[in-house]
């Protein structure tokens, strides 16, 4: 298990340097030139962008370049931009062209905010999409199962920004609801401000996640309860409670894992539509604001970032089933 | 469970179902007329019609069949394994002189496990794959008995080294997937027996194993049987373990019952072309096993639209030998067989035993005939249709 985890952690690592070499690649001969970043519009020679490439080191060979930038990883840098000198603390992913700070660390500061708006998005949709399910799954062919499988393929044909919009309109705008709505510091401004700010977002995300998570966990569930060791269950005489939740349900919820995992790496790369509708100051709002602004810098650290997540995600739904399904021999 | 109250189709008892009165021993397990239908996106599946048969305490059934003959649903009904929504049944199951069929699925599930338990196919999926073999033993213990965890595993490990688990209790913390595919079944047969259930309906249990574990298996049932005092149900389409274990033989066609009788019965004297070609079908184990297998012509039909008259005539070799179209009209109602009581065949031929001998046992592998008649396989009855008089003076009774 342990020299699993090792390896796949080495595995991980070769991936993100892949992924910070293809956004190294895309920064250098991709179609923005950085140094344009820094050359007033009005006022750009081409002289004068050749100094600028100067001054940034731009103009050094590539692979000297990539090196120096990801020895940020390892070590504080001093990185002169724009003809100052700034300091960029370990872990050092660059300076933002626009805001002239570490780019890491403004991200990592908005990352509470991201976190916690994709945690509690994902219990609401947990919730409200494994219980629907599995309610579904257990009265298959009824009413109630074909008014929860019809609501959920409804709502899924809505766009999640005018859902979300929507909401923000009549319940906040309009009834005067949520009055707070945004990201508090549970720490600073109180648990209630934080739970009050968060709680629409959260209800949004829950309501438009957990339709696929309807469908996906009443899928697996029908298939349970179709299985041989839950006839075998039924056999043995136990309650059908014991049988739905011990036998069905723990087989169930391993497909339910895969799509979690995924799902939740991408939430905490940032809800770009819920930040940007609710006003939180989240990780999303800044990739879409540094795609915005042709941040290079700040459009790589994100991407590394969020390709972090994913990977960490995949090594965690790996070692879940490991622990669901003792079948799964990690080596 | 939902009874439907249609009108039973024609029962297949015929002319044996007067009542038993004073029977000694009332059977163990008693179903009358058991009709289960599925309704389905193509129409009615008609997996059972008219079913009826009972089986004593101690005393072993074995029901025959092709695949898709009814032989599993019949006996999940008696389980009360059917889902009550997606099924229609009709009929009588009466376990230990209780009616169970429509009986509420929380007063069922005392039933289940504890007096009728059943051993499935493929003991790979009918375990679960996640929870450690002991657990699962000492779960259906616990179903039935008030005991604390531990007690409950030690008894899991107590029926584990019983049915032949070495080491059973270091075994007993194994998962399934640990397990060779006959201690599963071994395994499984723990789970059944460790509730001491009246009866154990053992559904193909040796199907999904090798060869050289299926008579271990069936040795061990036999065994467990003696300790055990169970009645058993043995499902199989291998006539070969019905001569090894059964007291009792039903053939099953489409769903219904076409031919019923002790082993020696079937065994020596069928009446009825299925059956013929049930036990032509079997391999000599002593010759070449693919040198005299002859298989039944033709598919099992469909259920959801079972052919007219009689369910086998489509494939049946000698419906000529019935006067005018009656194969094909008319069902054919249980009439009593030519060699002793009990026995009864579903078929329109005037003269089966003269066709068996003349054209049929020429071709059936010698070995279970010879079986059969050294009388290797022990002739008890006990088991028989409704009301049918148990005792067969036609043949010696051990015991
Ligand atoms: N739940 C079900 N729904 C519809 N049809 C079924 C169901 N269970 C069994 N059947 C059908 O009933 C027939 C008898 O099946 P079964 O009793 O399993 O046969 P076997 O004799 O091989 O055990 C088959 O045609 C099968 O397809
Ligand atoms: S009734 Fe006719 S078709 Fe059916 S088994 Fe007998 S001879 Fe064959
Ligand atoms: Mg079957």
């Amino acid at each position: 298990m342990f020299g699993y985890i090792v390896r796949r952690l080495i595995a991980g690592v070769l991936v993100l340097i892949a992924v910070s070499m293809m956004v190294f690649a895309i920064f250098f001969y991709g179609p923005n030139d950085p140094a344009l970043a820094y050359c007033p519009e009005s006022r750009c020679t081409p002289q004068r962008l050749d100094n600028l490439r100067h001054n940034l080191g731009l103009d050094r060979p590539a692979p000297q370049q990539y090196v120096e930038y990801m020895s940020g990883l390892v070590k504080s840098r001093h990185i002169e931009s724009g003809g100052i000198s700034i300091d960029c603390n370990w872990p050092c992913l660059g300076v933002s062209f626009k805001y002239r700070v570490s780019v890491f660390h403004y991200l990592w500061d908005r990352f509470p905010a991201t976190f916690s708006v994709a945690a509690g998005g994902a219990i609401c949709f947990l919730i409200i999409g494994l219980f629907s399910g599995i309610f579904a799954a257990r009265r298959r062919g009824t009413m109630a199962d074909k008014a929860i499988v019809s609501t959920s393929l409804f709502i899924n044909a809505i766009p999640y920004y005018l859902l979300a919009l929507l909401a923000y309109l009549y319940l906040v705008q309009g009834l005067g609801l949520f009055p707070e709505t945004g990201y508090h510091s549970p720490f600073k401004d109180g648990p209630f401000k934080f739970v009050g700010g968060l709680a629409l977002p959260w209800l949004m995300l829950g309501i438009a996640y957990s339709t696929q998570y309807a469908r996906f966990s009443r899928g697996a569930m029908v298939d349970a309860l179709n299985e041989d060791y839950v006839r075998t269950a039924r056999a043995k005489g136990l309650m059908e409670r014991v049988v739905v939740r011990r036998h069905a349900l723990r087989a169930a919820i391993v497909p339910v894992v895969t799509i979690f995992g995924l799902d939740f790496a991408y939430l905490l790369a940032g809800t770009l539509f819920t930040e940007k509708i609710f006003g939180i100051q989240g990780m999303g709002l800044a990739g879409l604001d540094a795609v915005q602004r042709t941040d290079l810098p700040m459009i790589s650290a994100y991407t590394l970032i969020s390709a972090a997540f994913i990977v960490v995600a995949n090594i965690v739904v790996d070692i879940l089933y490991s622990v669901i399904d003792p079948r799964v021999r990690l080596a | 469970m939902t009874q439907t109250n249609e009108p039973a189709p024609q029962t297949g008892t015929g002319g044996l179902s007067e009542p038993t009165d004073g029977a000694a021993t009332d059977p163990f397990l008693v179903v009358e007329d058991l009709t289960v239908k599925f309704p389905t996106a193509d129409g009615l599946v008609q997996a059972v019609t008219g079913l009826s048969y009972s089986v004593e305490q101690g005393k072993t059934l074995g029901i025959v069949g092709e695949s898709g003959s009814g032989k599993s649903v019949s006996s999940l009904a008696v389980m009360g394994l059917h889902d009550a929504k997606r099924t229609q049944m009709s009929g009588s199951i009466r376990v230990g002189g209780k009616e169970v069929l429509g009986l509420a699925n929380d007063k069922m599930r005392r039933i289940r496990g504890r007096e009728v338990a059943m051993i499935f196919q493929d003991p790979l999926t009918a375990l679960h794959p996640f929870y450690k073999v002991g657990a699962q033993i000492s779960e259906a213990y616990r179903a039935h008995h008030d005991v604390s965890k531990s007690v409950a595993r030690t008894k899991a490990i107590e029926m584990l080294d019983r049915v032949g688990i070495p080491q059973a209790r270091t075994r007993v913390d194994d998962y399934p997937h640990q397990f060779s595919g006959g201690m599963r079944q071994r395994a499984m047969i723990a789970m059944a027996l460790v509730n001491d259930p009246s009866l154990v309906i053992a559904d193909e249990p040796t199907t999904a194993l090798d060869v050289t574990v299926q008579a271990q298996i069936l040795d061990l049932l036999q065994e467990l049987q003696k300790d055990f005092n169970s009645a058993i149900i043995i499902i199989t389409h291998d006539l070969g373990v019905v001569a090894e274990m059964a007291d009792d033989v039903m053939v099953m066609y489409a769903g219904r019952a076409v031919e019923f009788g002790s082993t020696r019965q079937i065994l020596t004297h069928p009446e009825m072309p299925y059956t013929w070609g049930l036990l032509s079908s079997v391999p000599d184990v002593t010759a070449d096993p693919e040198a005299r297998l002859i298989p039944i012509k033709g598919n099992p039909p469909s259920l959801l639209k079972p052919p007219t008259g009689c369910a086998f005539h489509p494939r049946c070799p000698h419906m000529d030998k019935v006067p005018g179209n009656l194969c094909k009209t008319t069902l054919p109602e249980l009439t009593p067989g030519e060699h002793g009581e009990g026995h009864v065949k579903r078929c329109h031929l005037p003269d089966p035993s003269a066709i068996y001998v003349q054209e049929i046992l020429p071709e059936i592998a010698p070995d279970l005939v010879e079986m059969t008649i050294n009388d290797q396989f022990p002739q008890k009855t006990g088991t028989g249709l409704v009301g049918d008089s148990p005792s067969d003076d036609a043949l010696p009774k051990e015991r």
